[in-house]
């Protein structure tokens, strides 16, 4: 079992999202973090699904996927060198003072920027790896985290070999 | 100006469709009204799952797509059944459905369903219509992809504004649609096949393994003839029946839970299976890890997916079969028997271990389909329902031909056997139509004695009467200690029944009247129905239990005893 980064670009129509995740959960994978959005071709729509399960199983999916009429094409990008980034938003309580700074001293070093300011809250924006977002999260718990929201892992391949299509 | 209906209508016209099967509602009430006068058949069944069903009858008569028609809501879902055993059995289908009109969609309007979310699984591929511009154009895809590739049902769900929304000539969309992500190979791999042939010539114990992907892909011929070039012993799914004549010497008849002895031996013992357009269902393999340990494997699929799914082939060949076995032929350098031994061997099993029969003077249900098959010469038609009436039939019906054989399955629908002869018979009215049921499966869409009425629709009904659900039962004497829980069924009137509906029939109680009973039904100008009392506790020898090597069948020496397990 490990973890797969997929790369699906799909026609951007209605209903190819349930289409594309119904398979996984057919097959009762848990799908570990999923993000959607369109991309350089217009009408295409490139999906980065991140998802735990042995090589056969994945690559079954994968197959699957591919019968699918709406999914153009697909890439496993686990094994290949690849830049990956989430972004969070980060709701956490700061009261003004030694606490607000602490807290804005913290976004500072993980270069987060402050993105709203309320009375007693601070919303951060952070973008990076997993990790990176999970450091950050570890740190802010102590002063009491209301909201954190983030929007799932997308991936690239580096370099020229893009997944883009080449027909 | 034109309405979506009308549209909806011609779309289908150009397609090709000359008949459909449904079953009207309020959603579809602007298609019927255009069936009114259009140069269309339109079969009214009496449930949608029949109209379902007939339709796949159709399309595996005929190897072209069937069409089925139903209203939203309980309408669309009555199709659900019959769209999944399309699917499972890789059969061309569309099926078209009336929806709600598009501003009610999602607020459980009356009669409101979310079809294509509940198909989305069962499916190829499914559409919702929202502009009545876009129908030609979705016709035109779905029977596309329904008919291509590996086939399968494609479902069009059409809102009821969209069927009465008027849209000028010019507006409506046509041409070819933009199908970016589909791309079926059709072509196998040169290199991929000059492998395979390698691998035959060197075989000495070679089998092939014929599904229904042979059937579907119209390969018979050509395997037939690879067959004989190289003396290649042939074993089919029950899927893959008629692909080889019966009488054929290289044939095995079926393998699997209730193949022939001599098929599930020869795979076991084989060092080369070739396996085209199967899919190594657990029904056929037994055990997994036990299936043909010895054998390399060719697996010929238009279906990558299929590839590796469940056995990880030595040459994988994605491919239609027709041109992959074409081109198989056409390299193949070598010719001539490669393993006689092997032949020989195969030939002392097939002679030591038949299907057997027993002439008792009772009423076996093999007996009756060996007669049937006489009288027929082995043509006709025959459809089966699901159970031990399925097995009997696949096992003793001497199949000559491809499409002669309809039958559940992948998903094993009782109920399917007699809508889809119905179908069937509309695809083929010149042949001999026969479908062969359980008491069990008979009466799960029974009220279709009515659409047979109707039309005349002269299918011979062959009910094999044990007054059990007779597989079920069987597994409950194997492996639930007898304990017969709520599988028997009273009986029932048949022919009374079926005069009711204004179709003749008849009760046969013993052995003497099988022959007389049976040619009665097939000179009979119209449907007929015969009622066969047979043995009650006869079981379908021989049988791999669930989970078994297919090498340890049970039953082997008194395939009609019934318990001698
Ligand atoms: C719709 C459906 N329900 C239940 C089953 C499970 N099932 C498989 S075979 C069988 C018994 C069939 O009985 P019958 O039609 O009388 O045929 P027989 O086996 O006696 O020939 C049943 C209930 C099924 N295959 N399909």
């Amino acid at each position: 079992m490990k973890q797969h980064i997929i790369s699906v670009l799909v026609e951007n129509k209605a209903g190819v999202l349930a289409r594309v995740a119904g398979l996984f959960s057919r097959r009762g994978f848990n799908i570990e973090s999923l993000a959607v959005g369109t991309c350089e071709t217009p009408g295409m729509s490139r999906i980065t699904i991140v998802v735990i399960g042995d090589d056969m199983h994945i690559e079954q999916v994968k197959k699957q996927l591919n019968k699918l009429i709406d999914v153009i094409k697909i890439t496993d990008i686990t094994e290949k060198e690849h830049v990956e980034r989430e972004l969070a938003m980060i709701k956490v309580h700061a009261e003004p003072g030694s606490q607000r700074s602490e807290v804005m001293q913290i976004a500072g070093i993980f270069r987060a920027k402050i993105i709203d300011v309320g009375a007693q809250t601070l919303v951060l924006e952070i973008t990076g790896d997993s990790e990176k977002i999970f450091a950050m999260e570890s740190l802010l718990r102590p002063y009491g985290v209301l909201e954190l929201v983030r929007t799932g892992r997308v991936a690239l391949q580096r370099g020229s070999s893009g997944s883009a299509l080449r027909q | 100006m034109k309405t979506g209906a009308a549209i909806l209508i011609e779309s289908l016209k150009e397609e090709g469709v000359e008949i459909i099967f449904g079953y009207p509602g309020g959603a579809v009430l602007p298609i019927y009204d255009e069936l009114y006068d259009a140069e269309l058949t339109h079969i009214l069944v009496r449930h949608e799952q029949a109209a379902v069903h007939a339709a796949d009858g159709y399309a595996r008569a005929s190897g072209r797509v069937g069409v089925c028609l139903s209203t939203s809501g309980p309408g669309a879902c009555n199709l659900i059944s019959g769209i999944a055993t399309a699917n499972m059995d890789s059969v061309p289908i569309v099926a078209l459905t009336g929806q709600v009109p598009t501003g009610m969609l999602g607020n459980d309007a009356f009669q409101e369903s979310d079809i294509t979310g509940i198909t989305l699984p069962i499916t190829k591929h499914n559409y919702l219509v929202k502009d009545a511009r876009d129908i030609k154009m979705t016709v035109k895809a779905a029977f596309y992809i329904a008919g291509t590739g590996r086939n399968g049902p494609v479902l069009i769900d059409l809102p009821k504004d969209v069927l009465t929304a008027k849209v000028a000539a010019e507006e409506v969309l046509s041409g070819e649609p933009e199908l970016r992500g589909y791309k079926p190979t059709l072509k196998g791999h040169s290199k991929q096949i000059k492998k395979a042939l390698e691998l035959i010539y060197n075989a000495k114990k070679p089998v092939i393994y014929a599904g229904g992907g042979v059937i579907a892909a119209g390969a018979s011929e050509e395997m037939v003839r690879l067959a004989e070039l190289f003396c290649l012993p042939v074993t089919t799914t029950l899927m893959g029946l008629g692909a080889i004549p019966a009488v054929h010497p290289l044939n095995l008849g079926m393998l699997g839970m209730h193949g022939t002895e001599y098929a599930n031996y020869a795979v076991s013992e084989s060092d080369l299976l070739i396996a085209i357009g199967a899919r190594f269902d657990d029904r056929v393999t037994g055990k997994l890890s036990h299936f043909a340990t010895h054998a390399k494997i060719i697996h010929i699929d238009i279906d990558p997916a299929e590839i590796g799914k469940n056995v990880n082939p030595d040459v994988p060949i994605v491919g239609d079969a027709k041109s992959v076995l074409a081109d198989m032929i056409c390299l193949a350098e070598k010719k001539g028997c490669i393993s006689e031994p092997w032949l020989e061997q195969v030939k002392l099993w097939r002679k030591n271990h038949p299907l057997r029969v027993v002439n008792d003077g009772k009423v076996h249900p093999q007996n009756i389909i060996r007669k049937l098959s006489e009288l027929l010469d082995g043509g006709g038609i025959i459809v089966s329902e699901v159970g031990q009436n399925q097995m009997w039939t696949a096992q003793h019906y001497g199949f000559k031909k491809p499409r002669q054989w309809i039958s559940s399955g992948g998903l094993g629908t009782m109920g399917y056997g007699f809508p889809a002869a119905i179908g069937a018979w509309f695809a083929k009215p010149d042949e001999t139509v026969v479908v062969i049921a359980g008491d069990g499966s008979f009466q799960m869409n029974i009220q279709e004695l009515a659409t047979v009425a109707q039309y005349k629709v002269p299918v011979k009904i062959v009910i094999l009467n044990n007054m059990y659900l007779g597989m079920v039962r069987q597994w409950q004497e194997l492996f639930y200690d007898r304990r017969y829980s709520y599988t028997e069924l009273p009986s029932v009137d048949f022919v009374g029944i079926a005069k009711a509906y204004g179709i003749q029939g008849m009760r046969v109680d013993s052995v003497d009247q099988i022959d007389e009973a049976l040619r009665t039904a097939l000179d009979y100008d119209g449907p007929y129905l015969l009622d066969f009392q047979i043995e009650r506790g006869e079981n379908v020898y021989p049988m791999v239990p669930a989970g078994a090597a297919i090498s340890e069948m049970i039953g082997k020496h008194n395939h009609n005893g019934g318990s001698d397990t």
